[in-house]
This record gives structure tokens, sequence and C-alpha cells, in this order.
């Protein structure tokens, strides 16, 4: 880095003594900037050229946008009642998974966070195994139990596939929320004449909420976002927005699979902003600097 | 607010397999504070969570008031806690930590503020009504925790280690904050504390505790004159303990050497002798067994001598000013002597 800079001197100011030391912080600011550009074109780029491409009606190697625009690709999937229906599943199937993983992992993470019995670590540990192996392989053989089950190609059948992936979330870090409650806040407030139930909503739910919202968001996204065993489980009644997507990247014209992605995108964006507004900043962060 | 006393009648608890309470009596009179006072794991934190209802006694009975509460929960009891970290709630500002108890027991929005206001009067601190606890220092939040639980008006209330979070000055300017407001409304109180400062400084009575055992239970002035036992003697106040026997007008150590001691008239046979530094009478050349001065350590307005009579140290306090000789001779005021760890005999004989 140091050679580069004084050769960038040299070559630029080889008579001006008295600002070469003004000239290096600037060449040094050059190159930051330079490594920041390429690493937001590393990171955004794809999603640019997938942005722009949703809106491209012609587009020829080696113009840099595209030589005509339109919104056909939109009208296409918005007319499309395929399309559409995959859109409506997925906004049926995710909050559905979403809301049973909370029901079944929330009172479980209660249990892991508070309580002592025996298999406690073995079990939260093996929670990690669903996320260890192949999905792809796990997915195969359950295919063949759910066969017998009458499960497959079934709502329910879809639902379970897609509550394996949002267990790990569910329960490791709501788990870690519950943990991080002093067990003095809750018997402060059995001391003050609250009963344990009312201890639980009053208390350790609201100081362990920012955790949970992050686990029910990135569970709804998992869920969101699940394609191979939704693929498997649910073909052909069941056809969410991901798995639509096998579909359209060998069916249609490229711009199509570009609208879907940036459809798909959308539910990630907006949670993802909304955990950062309401969880990263705030006071409910600030009042977990208790001592 | 009325007083109510406090029974603790052969308490025991077993905790991982270890006996932390092991069949403990304690009486507290209605309006006294009594300090727990022992090293850590002596099971008086244990004893202040059982009277609060946070563990279940394995056997005995806890009566508040004449009234056994051993069965009940915490918040079916007439105590209130003040925990070592305060454990204020984070998501509520101070005015609703405090109001917490009240809005459960659902009183009238109107007597709920009057009542709080009151309260952080009484502790002095009624700006930061809103402000939220991660936002006050650790002594406002001391003062919070101690409103919260009196503003319920308990019959009994608890303090764990309330200043062990605080630094040295402020510690002794809210222990006496404590104590004043303990005695103005008058309520029976159990403060749990390793520091003997702590205690002598607060208590009417301290129940110094031992391996899940109450060793003495006693006034400061008592407690500190006439130690019961060893352990006792050991752990409050400084204390000189030598091996020996008596002789006609002193006591003669393991060594031989003989230290004269006026007006002991325990009969022979081996004892434990205790004696406080400052019952320990250094001269020039008066009466007294020979003694070599090792060090002077300054205490402020006092000094503490370490001599060398024999082969035993000795510690004895001192006026700042006084200027002796390396060569000294030492007798003792005031001799505590025990046997088999319990006190037997002290001179001048009692405490009037």
């Amino acid at each position: 880095m140091s050679a580069v800079e004084q050769g960038a001197l040299h070559a630029a100011a080889p008579a001006a003594r008295p600002k070469t030391a003004r000239r290096v912080p600037l060449v040094a600011r050059a190159l930051e900037t330079l490594l920041v550009i390429c690493l937001f074109l590393f990171m955004l780029g794809p999603l640019i050229w997938l942005a722009v491409r949703a809106f491209a009606a012609v587009w020829f190697f080696p113009r840099m946008l595209p030589n005509s625009w339109s919104l056909e690709w939109w009208r296409t999937v918005f007319d499309s009642p395929q399309f559409m229906h995959s859109v409506r599943l997925s906004f049926e199937f995710a909050p559905t998974v979403t809301i049973i993983s909370a029901a079944i992992c929330i009172p479980a993470a209660y249990a892991f966070s508070r309580y002592r019995f025996p298999g406690r670590r073995t079990l939260l540990i093996s929670l990690f195994a669903t996320n260890a192996f192949p999905k792809f392989g796990l997915y195969v053989s359950m295919a063949g139990f759910f066969y017998s089950l009458n499960l497959m190609g079934k709502f329910l059948g879809v639902v379970i596939v897609q509550l394996i992936g949002t267990i790990v979330f569910m329960t490791w870090i709501p788990t870690a929320a519950f943990s991080a409650v002093p067990r003095s806040l809750e018997d402060a407030a059995r001391d003050v004449g609250a009963g344990p139930l009312r201890v639980f909503f009053r208390v350790t739910f609201p100081l362990a909420a920012p955790g949970i919202l992050v686990a029910i968001i990135l569970s709804f996204l998992a869920a969101f976002d699940e394609a191979q065993g939704t693929f498997l489980v649910g073909v052909p009644n069941y056809i969410t927005m991901p798995t639509q997507m096998y579909t359209l990247v060998i069916d249609y014209p490229q711009q199509v699979a570009a609208v879907f992605s940036i459809l798909l995108a959308i539910p990630s964006v907006v949670l993802m902003g909304f955990a950062r507004k309401h969880v990263m900043g705030g006071r409910l962060a600030e009042g977990f600097q208790i001592r | 607010m009325t007083a109510a006393g406090l029974n603790i009648e052969s308490v025991s608890k077993d905790l991982g397999g270890r006996t932390i309470v092991d069949s403990l009596e304690l009486e507290v009179e209605a309006g006294e504070l009594t300090c727990l006072l022992g090293p850590s794991g002596c099971g008086k934190t244990t004893t202040l969570r059982m009277i609060g209802g946070f563990l279940h006694p394995d056997a005995g009975r806890v009566l508040i008031d004449g009234q056994d509460v051993t069965g009940l929960a915490p918040e079916r009891r007439p105590t209130a806690m003040v925990f070592q970290s305060y454990a204020l709630w984070p998501h509520m500002t101070v005015f609703k930590n405090v109001a917490f108890g009240l809005r459960l027991r659902k009183l009238p929005r109107s007597e709920v503020t009057e009542r709080v206001e009151r309260i952080l009067e009484l502790v002095g601190l009624t700006h930061h009504l809103h402000s939220y606890p991660a936002r006050i220092s650790g002594g406002e939040q001391q003062r919070v925790a101690l409103a919260r639980a009196l503003v319920l008006e308990p019959k009994v209330l608890l303090l764990d280690e309330p200043l062990s979070n605080l630094d040295a000055k402020l510690r002794v300017r809210v222990r006496e904050d404590i104590r004043e407001i303990q005695q103005r409304i008058g309520i029976t109180t159990v403060f749990v504390t390793h520091d003997q400062d702590e205690a002598l400084s607060i208590s009417d009575r301290i129940a110094v505790m031992s391996g899940g055992r109450v060793e003495q239970y006693a006034a400061a002035r008592e407690l500190y004159r006439e130690p019961a036992t060893t352990f006792v003697a050991g752990f409050v106040g400084a204390m000189n303990v030598y091996t020996g026997t008596t002789t006609g007008e002193g006591i003669e150590l393991a060594d031989g050497t003989r230290i004269p001691c006026a007006e002991l008239t325990a009969t022979g046979g081996e004892f434990t002798f205790g004696v406080r530094p400052e019952d320990v009478q250094v001269t020039a050349d008066g009466r007294g067994a020979d003694a070599t001065v090792v060090r002077e350590v300054p205490r402020g307005h006092y000094k503490e001598l370490v001599l060398a009579a024999g082969e035993n140290e000795l510690r004895a306090f001192v006026g700042s000013d006084m200027r002796l000789p390396e060569r000294v001779r030492v007798s003792f005021g005031r001799v505590l002597c025990y046997r088999e760890g319990v006190l037997q005999h002290a001179t001048p004989a009692a405490v009037e």
C-alpha cells in the first residue's frame, strides 16, 4: 500500500514538496473510496443488475443499459393467475409457519432458559442437527415418511417441512433472550405481589421481546424463502414463490425471473428495516444495559 | 403502619446436597433492625430468601406477627425485599417501578400517584420521576429500590446486601439514610451484610452466622465486648488469639511467656484466650512481660503496634503520639477465656 502511495505521489507532484504532507492522506482517501466502491459493487451489483433487468425490454451486449425499457414483465407477473397464486400461497404459509413455530418454540425456550431438566443441553444442541446435515437428504427421507402418512402434497405437509428450518432460530434466540433477563427482576415482581403469569407478561416477556422479535423475523424469512422442502412436498398443489422460481428460470425470459426475485426480496428488506428501527436502536436496547 | 415481629423457628434448608441453613432460630422484635452478619456461604442470604418466600424451608416455620407464612408465595407475604442488584425493571420509569405493586392492587390512580410521590419524597428522589433506571446513578437506583419496597407498607423489610454496589463514601451515607428512614417509620427490618462495620453501625441487634447457624445474637456493644464464641471473636473486630493456661495473676502462653492481667480469676486448665488490641497495655517500664516492637502501623487517630513477646505476636492499639522504646512491657487489661470455642469467662466479669 505504501509503495503504491509513494509511486502515486511522485507521479502527481514531483516538484511541490511542501504539499506532499497534505497529499498523503488525499491518496489514502482516494484508495479508500475506491475500495468502498468496489465492495459496494460487489454486494449491490447483482441486485442493481437485477433491478435494471426487470425493467428491460431489449438489452444487447455490450451496452451498459438496456436498449429499451418496459413494464411489460411486471404486467406479465401481475396478470398471471399462476404467479399471483404463488405470491398468495407464500403469504399464507410463512405467517402460519411462524405462528405455529412461535407457539411451540417460545414456551420451550422459556423452559430451556429457566428450568434445569435432564437432557436439557443435549436437546438444545440437537436442535442444530436439522441445520448440520444437507437439507435435501433430510427432505428425501422425510418424503418417504410423509407418503405413508399421506402428507405429500398437503398443506400440513408443507407447513411441517417449513417449520424445520425455523426451529433453531425460534428456540435459540428466545432462550438467550430469556436468559438475559435477570432472575432478580422476576423475584422483585413476585415480591410486590405479581403472580407467576403476571410476572411473565409484565416483566420477563417485555424484556425478552427484542430477541423474540428478531427470532420471529428470521423465522418468517426462513419459511418464506424455503424452496427445496416445499418443492418436494408441495408439488404440484402448493407452488410458493421460491418454488415458482424453479419454473421461471427454466421456462420464461430472464426478465420475469428478475421481477419475481425483486418481489421475493421485498419482505426481507421491509422486515430487516423494521428490526433495525425497533430492535437495534431506542429504549429497548438501552434497557439491556442494566447492571 | 403497625410494626410486627418476625420469628424463625428451627428453619433448615439444603441446597445442592449441602446444608446451608441448619435449624436456625431467630426472633426479631417489632420495629427492630436486625443484621444477619457472616462470611459468604454462611446462609444469611438463604435465610433472607426464606423469609421473603423465594425459597421454601425443608423444615421449620417462619412467623410474621404471629402468623405462619411458611407456605406462602412471595406475592402473598407481607414482606418487601431490596435486592443486592436493586432489580429495578429497566423498561419502566422510576415512577412506574414504584407504582407497579400499587397498581396490581387496583388502587385508584390518584391514590397511587399520591403514595408514590410521598414515598419518593421520603427517600429524597422527587426529581427523576420519569427517568429510566439506566439513566440514574447507583445511589439513586438504590433509593428507588427502597421506595419500591416501602410503598407497599410491608410488615417486614428485607435488605440483601443493599450497599455492596456503592462506593465507600456513598455506602456510609446511604446506610445512615436507611437507618433514619427505618427509625422514622418504625419498620421491622432484616439486613443482610458481610461488612461488620455496616452491621455494628446501624443495627439494634446483630445475628452473627456461621455454617447455617446463629453463633451469637446480641446488640453491637455486647457482641464486641463479649463475643460468645471464638468464631464471633475472630469475625467481629480485631482480636489477638492465644492458647495457654491461667496463673494466679495472669496467663501463661504455650511457650511459657507469662503476661499479667488484673482480675483474671478463672481457674486452671487449657483455655483459648482472646484479647482486643485496645486491651493490650503497653508501657516503657511498667509491670508486665517483656516484648519488642516489631512494627508500627499508623491508623490516623491511633496507631497499631505489632509486638513480639516470646514466640507470640501481639497487636496493640495505642495513641498515635505515644512514643515508645524498642523494648517494652505488656500486660492485658481484659481477657476473654474460651474453652472448646465457647466463652467461659471474661474480665472484668460482665458488661453493665
